[in-house]
């Protein structure tokens, strides 16, 4: 393991630019929050982490384990059932919200079929009281992001799989968050498509500085996108281990065939391995 | 900016791609199957009013019993000024009728989707209206209704609504889950999540309402009609029906009973258009699978 189990601050070795150990504020910051449904699953048990602005988080774990449930509770979509969720650094409430504008890409593509693409991605801006034609240009441009410029009068049923996460990625990059949340957002794609996402998405990451947090169950993908990899083991679900990715950006396709990415992937693999086989002892 | 395009650039622009797909006139074999959609059932009733006309012939069936094919168009053509007023009743009514059912059923399901107080308070109410047969509440619409015409109008508009009520109440009931939590996300009040999402998504259950609505409608006038009997200038094509059953005018009733049946499929055809123009571009069931 490159890492301990340690939420929020590890030792040295991050990049100082967007490093885990800055002494920044995180952006938005866990602490002991627990989920429990009204069936008596426990989705999460005591959760508590800290994600520094800027960087790219990927929250890694075998299926069930609470993932998606994480990114919920961080954007607002239902309550934890106890612990909190802060947002200290708090420049961002003009809008009234306690959290700065977040962009959130579901597991499926979750479209609106009667709308246009155009109109799917508008909707945020929409939401917001925006007029059509001064989010024209918004649109276009989160659009062109996503490389379907030319498919905005198209609609949802006339695209492939790919095509309509990529307009869901558009709508969700729309109102510039300042976080992205992405719950497995690659999942249903094949390896090119994901691939050349991925690449894609770490571009539009390093030129904009935002944060992202990352559900994947893809040792590979997380590795390859990630600075920070958190794992989590299921029943209860709980973080287990907290490494540092630190392979310089940018990251490209040769990268996946590096040494220091094998070598990175074996160990998360490891820590994966741990927390699944944690699970059965426990 | 990105590099992402290089997959998937369309080889010609979408709006293109998306007229080449709709059903063009000049394709020849487009318009060979439409001809043959076209002629297959008008051929079928040529046939069958020719076998009519053939066994009324060849076996010499009295006019009171079944008229010709020839007689019944003569009665439609001679009894006009008797016909033609009674239909344009029937057709006020089912179509008042149907109107008033689509305004309340609508704004009736959205109330009852906005707390379940109100659904557990009303739908009973609507269900009971629902499974009462419309011909025993008749009569006693017929006494309450200030006038004969607003009786009928009143228990079309009963049969009429329930159908759209249910089904658009079910429609705003079942939007994607992830679809409500990307509204709340980005902060959708209620009439945001009302308008541009539950509508839209209740839209294909609100058309199978009507249509299904449609036709209830035109039986529930005829019904009432029959239930309340009455006579005089401002009578519809039931009356004249019934009417005609008296007097043994045989070529008229069927004159009637054609009217009746060609209003009750053009209904049908409209609300299927209607159907088919808001959601061919979008919705599963309108969409030619093209696999
Ligand atoms: N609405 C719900 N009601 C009850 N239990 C739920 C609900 N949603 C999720 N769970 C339970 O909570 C646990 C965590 O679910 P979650 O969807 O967060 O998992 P996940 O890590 O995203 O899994 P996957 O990788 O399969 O998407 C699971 O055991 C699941 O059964
Ligand atoms: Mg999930």
């Amino acid at each position: 393991m490159v890492s301990t189990i340690e939420a929020g601050g590890p030792e040295a070795g991050a990049p100082a630019e967007r490093s885990r150990t800055s002494p920044a504020r995180p952006l938005v910051s866990l602490s002991g929050v627990s989920k429990v449904f009204s069936n008596g699953t426990v989705a999460l048990r005591d959760m508590s982490l800290d994600i520094q602005p800027g960087t790219f988080v990927s929250l890694l774990g075998p299926s069930g384990c609470g993932k998606s449930t994480a990114l919920r509770i961080i954007a607002g979509l239902g309550e934890a059932t106890s612990g909190s969720i802060d947002w200290p650094t708090s420049e961002f409430d003009a809008s009234g919200q306690p959290h700065p504008e977040i962009g959130f890409v579901f597991q499926e593509p979750t479209l609106m079929p009667w709308a246009s693409v155009f109109n799917n991605v508008r909707l945020p801006l929409r939401l917001k009281g925006k007029s059509r034609s001064a989010s024209r240009e918004d649109v276009m441009n989160a659009l062109e992001m996503v490389g379907l410029e030319n498919f905005a009068e198209a609609y949802p049923r006339e695209l492939s799989g790919g095509m309509k996460m990529r307009v869901s990625i558009a709508r969700a990059l729309v109102t510039r968050p300042k976080l992205l949340l992405m719950d497995e957002p690659f999942a249903a794609l094949d390896e090119i498509t994901r691939f050349k996402l991925n690449n894609d998405l770490l571009h539009l990451w390093e030129s904009f500085g935002w944060t992202v947090i990352f559900v994947t169950h893809s040792v590979f993908e997380s590795v390859y996108l990630s600075d920070r990899i958190v794992v989590m083991a299921a029943r209860p679900g709980r973080v287990v281990a907290d490494l540092a990715i630190d392979a310089p950006y940018p990251r490209e396709d040769d990268f996946r065939t590096s040494t220091v990415y094998n070598d990175y992937c074996r160990d998360v693999s490891n820590a994966l391995h741990d927390a699944m086989d944690e699970k059965a002892d426990a | 900016m990105s590099t992402l395009e290089t997959a998937s650039k369309p080889v010609s622009t979408p709006a293109a791609a998306v007229q080449e797909e709709t059903p063009s006139s000049t394709d020849p074999n487009r318009l060979g199957e439409r001809l043959i959609r076209i002629l297959i059932p008008v051929a079928m009733l040529g046939a069958l009013i020719l076998l009519w006309a053939w066994y009324v012939t060849a076996y010499d069936v009295p006019h009171y019993i079944l008229p010709s094919p020839s007689r019944v168009a003569k009665a439609m053509i001679e009894d006009w000024h008797i016909l033609g007023p009674a239909l344009l009743v029937t057709l006020k009514i089912t179509f008042t009728a149907l109107a008033l059912a689509l305004i309340g059923g609508v704004a009736l399901a959205v109330l009852l989707i906005q707390s379940k107080w109100i659904e557990l308070a009303l739908y009973p109410y609507a269900v009971i209206l629902q499974v009462t047969p419309i011909v025993a509440i008749a009569p006693l619409i017929l006494i309450y209704a200030p006038t004969t015409q607003s009786a009928l109008l009143i228990c079309a508009w009963l049969v009429a609504f329930f159908p759209i009520l249910s089904n658009t109440a079910q429609g705003l009931k079942s939007v994607d889950h992830n679809l409500l939590n990307l509204f709340e996300l980005y902060g959708a009040n209620r009439w945001q999540s009302l308008y541009l999402l539950r509508l839209p998504a209740a839209l294909p259950y609100f058309l199978t309402g009507l249509r299904i609505g449609g036709g209830l409608a035109l039986i529930a006038a005829v019904v009432a009609e029959f239930a309340a009997g009455s006579a005089g200038a401002g009578s519809g094509l039931a009356f004249r029906l019934l009417e005609s059953q008296f007097r043994l005018n045989i070529p008229r009733l069927f004159a009637a009973l054609i009217l009746l049946s060609v209003t009750g499929v053009l209904i049908f055809f409209a609300t299927s258009l209607i159907s088919h123009l808001l959601l061919h571009k979008w919705h599963e069931s309108a969409v030619k699978r093209e696999n």
